[in-house]
């Protein structure tokens, strides 16, 4: 009986069969080599079987994952990307990290709409297709909201890669330069600002200024090449780079120029920042030079001793990358490590380095350095500023306690 | 000939950009496309409102009792019959006095700085299962409740476009608008950076028992 015919028999009968059906095929891990694996021996799938491919089905725990506990509900909330799992400076769209405020609304492009007015000359009523039709431009950015890490403001809470860095992701994002709508409609003499709001539910809406606007905002359609994701804003989106993900409002739908800035609930109320004297932030958009080990992490275990990669990301909303030096000591020494190119401004840009580990327990830990000079501070560098109790922008040193068993931990030094 | 090319072809590319540029900086309505917004249209969309000065309210006004039978109705099931928040929905009462402690509360009462906000907000975006469903006059009035719930205004207010701008909230003067970053700096030590034996550990995410899993399928753990 061909090997293909038994399983299909094994999968038709009844459990206990089936199960004496598995012990018959060859474990492929035992035999091989020499032996070929059934995969080597046998048909696959055709083209089109997956029309729009899929991961692995032993990917199947390579998803974006949620804290329950954290939020009231999952309209409003958001979800992490797996970090520990990913290889490169671009995230796979399915994976992209979600944070909505009124859900994830499914909208009909073909009724999706853009208003550009306020202090201009020509307002403006822009159909997706004519969004379409104006020069457009592909960039490479990250997103990270800048809550990421906010659950360790306190103390090392997440023991996890996922869960205490996981709000950044990065992509390439086609789209129109703002610049040129804007100055489609005519900027007025008088105008600043702009309002920049959402068709969710939320009506998601913030200020920036215009100056941000006309430098290298971007109303962008598509991501890694197609059209963008319903959870990141479909069909029309906007990316604002280097600045926090709150900014970059999703299911863009209107734009308008004013004087002043608006003072939005989600300028005030959120995403201000509480200092320990009682006065808080606001308009704190820049997302500090960052960066974390992905290799070891929580998730990732060593697996005895011996030559390893050490592996990160890193990235700034203040241009490029500069240097990155890794640490195996807890800060005492550090060692600079390679940069991978492509090194773009405000995207993700992947370090590594070399280390043969010992077996005994080590503290590691990464530290960006940004074009502007600026070094990624420790967490009590950060305290000793703002205290803990300013939720947003820890971008801090993460350590990572590696066990002699091989074990990680997030932890934070003294 | 040969020099007078090279000369001549400088000049002919200052001109092509020159030409260029005053393409590049785009009269309005040079492409064309899409189609004049007309008042109308805006009128439709335009529900944005300026915290500082309320420049946005529309006409329409709500007393504090309309605003309380909106409240119950509307708003209770989530936020608490006094805003005080149903399980980890949002507080929207309390905090007074709280931003410097050890585990503050900021809310409508304690945090925010604008009143002109609570109407954009609730407008805009809830109730949370049917946002911007409201009209302006309930509106009006669930601003009016939840202020004077916070004991920001007296019972008989009366909230409209002009009274909303002149409520002075506790914590107007307490945000600095500019962002005073970079507030760390130092220099990246390479080596013998602290001494190692004042490396210590002081706080560690083993066994706090608050990390989801991360492998198989969606975790869906409560908090203890
Ligand atoms: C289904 C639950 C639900 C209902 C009903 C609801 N809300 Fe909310 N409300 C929320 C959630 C969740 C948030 C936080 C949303 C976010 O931050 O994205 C919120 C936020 C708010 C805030 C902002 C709080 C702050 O300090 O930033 C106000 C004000 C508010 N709601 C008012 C109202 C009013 C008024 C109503 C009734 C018309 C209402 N809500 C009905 C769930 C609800």
């Amino acid at each position: 009986m061909g090997r293909r015919r038994f399983l299909g028999l094994g999968a038709a009968l009844t459990g206990s069969l089936a199960v004496g059906g598995k012990q018959a095929i060859a474990d492929p891990a035992q035999e091989s080599p020499p032996a070929d694996a059934p995969w080597s021996q046998s048909i696959g799938a055709g083209v089109v079987d997956r029309p729009y491919g899929r991961p692995a089905d032993t990917e199947a725990s390579v998803i974006r994952r949620n804290v329950p506990w954290l939020t009231a509900s999952a309209e409003s909330s958001v979800s992490f990307s797996p970090l520990q799992d990913l290889h490169g400076i671009i995230t796979p769209n399915g994976l992209f990290f979600e944070r909505h405020h009124a859900g994830r609304p499914d909208i009909d492009p073909a009724q999706h709409k853009l208003m550009i007015h306020g202090l201009v000359e020509r307002p403006l009523l822009l159909t997706m297709k004519d969004i379409m039709r104006f020069p457009s431009v592909s960039r490479i950015h990250f997103i990270e909201c800048p809550a990421n890490g906010g659950m360790n403001w306190r103390a090392a809470q997440m023991n996890s890669l996922q869960f205490s860095h996981g709000m950044v992701s990065c992509a390439e994002w086609t789209g129109v330069k703002l610049s040129t709508l804007l100055e489609e409609v005519g900027i007025k003499k008088q105008a600043k600002w702009a309002m920049v709001e959402g068709a969710d539910g939320a009506h998601m809406n913030r200020s920036l200024p215009l100056d941000k606007c006309l430098d290298d905002c971007l109303v962008v359609y598509a991501q890694n090449g197609e059209a963008l994701r319903p959870e990141q804003g479909y069909p029309l989106r906007l990316v604002v780079p280097g600045w926090e993900g709150n900014v970059n409002i999703k299911w863009l739908r209107r734009i308008k120029l004013g004087e002043k800035p608006w003072h939005t609930r989600e300028e005030t109320s959120k995403y201000t920042d509480l200092m320990p004297d009682g006065t808080s932030r606001g308009f704190t958009w820049l997302i500090d030079a960052k960066s974390v080990v992905t290799f070891p992490c929580p998730e990732k275990p060593l697996d005895g001793p011996g030559l390893y990669e050490i592996r990160g990301l890193a990235w700034t909303g203040n241009g490029k990358v500069k240097r990155v030096d890794v640490s195996m000591d807890g800060g005492v020494n550090w060692q600079t490590a390679r940069l991978h190119e492509p090194v773009l401004s405000k995207a993700l840009t992947k370090f590594t380095l070399p280390w043969r580990w010992d077996g005994r327990p080590a503290l590691v830990a990464s530290r960006v350095i940004d074009e502007n000079g600026y070094v990624q501070p420790t967490i009590a560098q950060l305290r000793a500023q703002r205290g803990s109790n300013s939720v947003y922008h820890n971008n801090s040193i993460q350590t990572w306690q590696v066990k002699s068993d091989g074990s990680v931990f997030n932890v934070q030094l003294a | 000939m040969y020099s007078s090319r090279k000369i001549c072809l400088p000049i002919i590319a200052i001109l092509l950009a020159c030409a260029a540029n005053l393409a590049g900086a785009a009269e309005p309505g040079s492409f064309g496309y899409g189609s004049v917004a007309t008042p109308a249209q805006i009128a439709g969309w335009d529900i944005d409102v300026r915290g500082e000065d309320g420049t946005g309210l529309p006409p329409g006004n709500g007393t504090v009792d309309r605003g309380a039978e909106v409240y119950a109705e509307q708003c209770a099931a989530c936020h608490g019959t006094f805003g005080e928040g149903e399980g980890r929905f949002p507080k929207l009462v309390g905090g007074v006095g709280s931003l410097r402690d050890e585990r503050p509360e900021p809310t409508v009462g304690s945090y925010w700085p604008f009143a002109p906000t609570l109407w954009d907000y609730i407008n805009r975006a809830m109730p949370m299962q049917a946002p911007h469903t409201l009209s302006a006059d309930d509106v009006y009035a669930l601003t009016a409740y939840i202020l004077n719930l916070n004991d920001l205004v007296p019972h008989e207010f009366v909230a409209d476009r002009n009274s909303l701008p002149k409520v002075k909230m506790r914590n107007r003067d307490n945000f600095i608008w500019t962002d005073p970053r970079p507030d760390t700096m130092t220099k990246p030590c390479m080596n013998d950076c602290v001494n190692a034996a004042d490396v210590r550990i002081s706080s560690t995410a083993e066994g706090r028992n608050l990390t989801p899993r991360t492998t198989g399928p969606l975790d869906t753990m409560q908090q203890k």
